[in-house]
């Protein structure tokens, strides 16, 4: 049985995909067959943090319709051979997703012996966000210490329990988590960022792992290769971190505070 | 961080994020399972009152509440001080 996590947050902008992303080449480096797929709908965007645009020959919708094999569409990742991307439609109407599609498609990656789908949501709370969430066994909450990436994150833990397959039927709930981004210790040090500690009490959730801002995201996206495979950088070890989590290890929370700098790092910046 | 930037001080303003989200998340958790009529119900009752007292749209709060198995309809209206 493969486990379903949708990467999901409400407000655009806040690192889904680049989380979707490192999460699935995380899990995927320690063996497990992945399967990384984008909800967006008409903006795909995965393939390229994927680095992978220019094998996209099918994509999602394409297998719901029947126009090709889930296998001739699963693009499997170049680095990592237990990795498969999804691409997302380009051109085809939203309409084109339906719950019997996407579960079908669900049903067959757990056939055919995938550990985990990772489920890359847009943003908003139409459709493509309904269905990135409705089948998932469990949610990251991808959230910025801003007011209004910390409402809209209110607002998807208020969908997830109530408008998933999980919630309709009865069933125990989805196990929701909290992933914090562009996290900047300096400023939260000053009084400017919101903390850790004030978004979970905020949302009243468990924290899975806390990234913080860096310019390695940028880079790693130019590049097209997930942030988590640049091992020299403190975003890949956040992520990395938060792979662990997700298995079931407890480490501690990494990089909450500004590394120390020398005097004259900080009069001349560095 | 270069020198100009340690005499430039941005204010603290973090706490006043916490407190606004605190007070609109629990409001809008509380409306999140109640009837879809509150809305409306809240402009009709801030017209009434309207009538009478100038009140600010902010003064009128509406909830509801189960308590011990039955639902508690609950109104609040602050009155502008004098």
């Amino acid at each position: 049985m493969s486990e379903i996590i949708v990467v999901t947050s409400g407000k655009g902008g806040v690192g889904k995909t680049t989380t979707s992303a490192s999460l699935a080449c995380g899990l995927a480096r320690r063996g497990k067959r992945v399967a990384v797929i984008d909800f967006d709908i008409g903006l795909r965007n995965l393939d390229l943090i994927m680095g992978c645009e220019r094998r996209v020959v099918y994509d999602f919708v394409n297998v719901i319709q029947g126009d090709c094999t889930l296998k001739q569409a699963l693009i499997r990742d170049k680095r990592l051979e237990t990795l498969y991307v999804l691409a997302a439609s380009q051109t085809r109407d939203k309409e084109a997703l339906t719950p019997d599609g996407v579960r079908r498609v669900f049903d067959e990656l757990a056939a055919d012996g995938f550990d985990y789908i990772i489920c890359d949501s847009p943003a908003g709370i139409e459709k493509g966000a309904h269905l990135a969430m409705y089948f998932a066994d469990r949610a990251i909450v991808v959230v910025n210490p801003e007011v209004s990436s910390v409402r809209d994150s209110d607002r998807i833990l208020g969908l997830l329990s109530s408008k998933t397959h999980r919630a309709e039927k009865g069933e125990t709930k989805v196990q929701e988590h909290l992933l914090l981004t562009r996290y900047s210790p300096r400023r939260v040090a000053t009084g400017e960022m919101m903390s850790v500690a004030d978004v979970k009490e905020i949302l009243g959730i468990e924290v899975i792992g806390v990234v913080p801002e860096s310019p390695d995201v940028l880079s790693a996206s130019n590049a097209g290769t997930p942030v988590i495979l640049n091992a020299e950088s403190d975003v890949s070890q956040a992520y990395e971190d938060s792979v662990g989590r997700l298995l079931g290890e407890s480490l501690p929370l990494r990089f909450l505070e500004e590394p120390k700098k020398g005097f004259l790092a900080r009069m001349f910046g560095g | 961080m270069g020198l100009l930037a340690m005499f430039r001080r941005t204010p603290p303003t973090a706490n006043l994020a916490k407190e606004r989200l605190r007070i609109i998340v629990a409001q809008e958790r509380s409306s999140r399972n109640a009837p879809d009529y509150l809305p409306l119900l809240r402009r009709e009752v801030l017209e009434v009152i309207r009538k009478y007292v100038n009140v600010d749209p902010e003064a009128v709060q509406i909830s509801v509440e189960k308590e011990d198995g039955h639902e508690v309809l609950e109104f609040s209206v602050a009155l502008p001080e004098k």
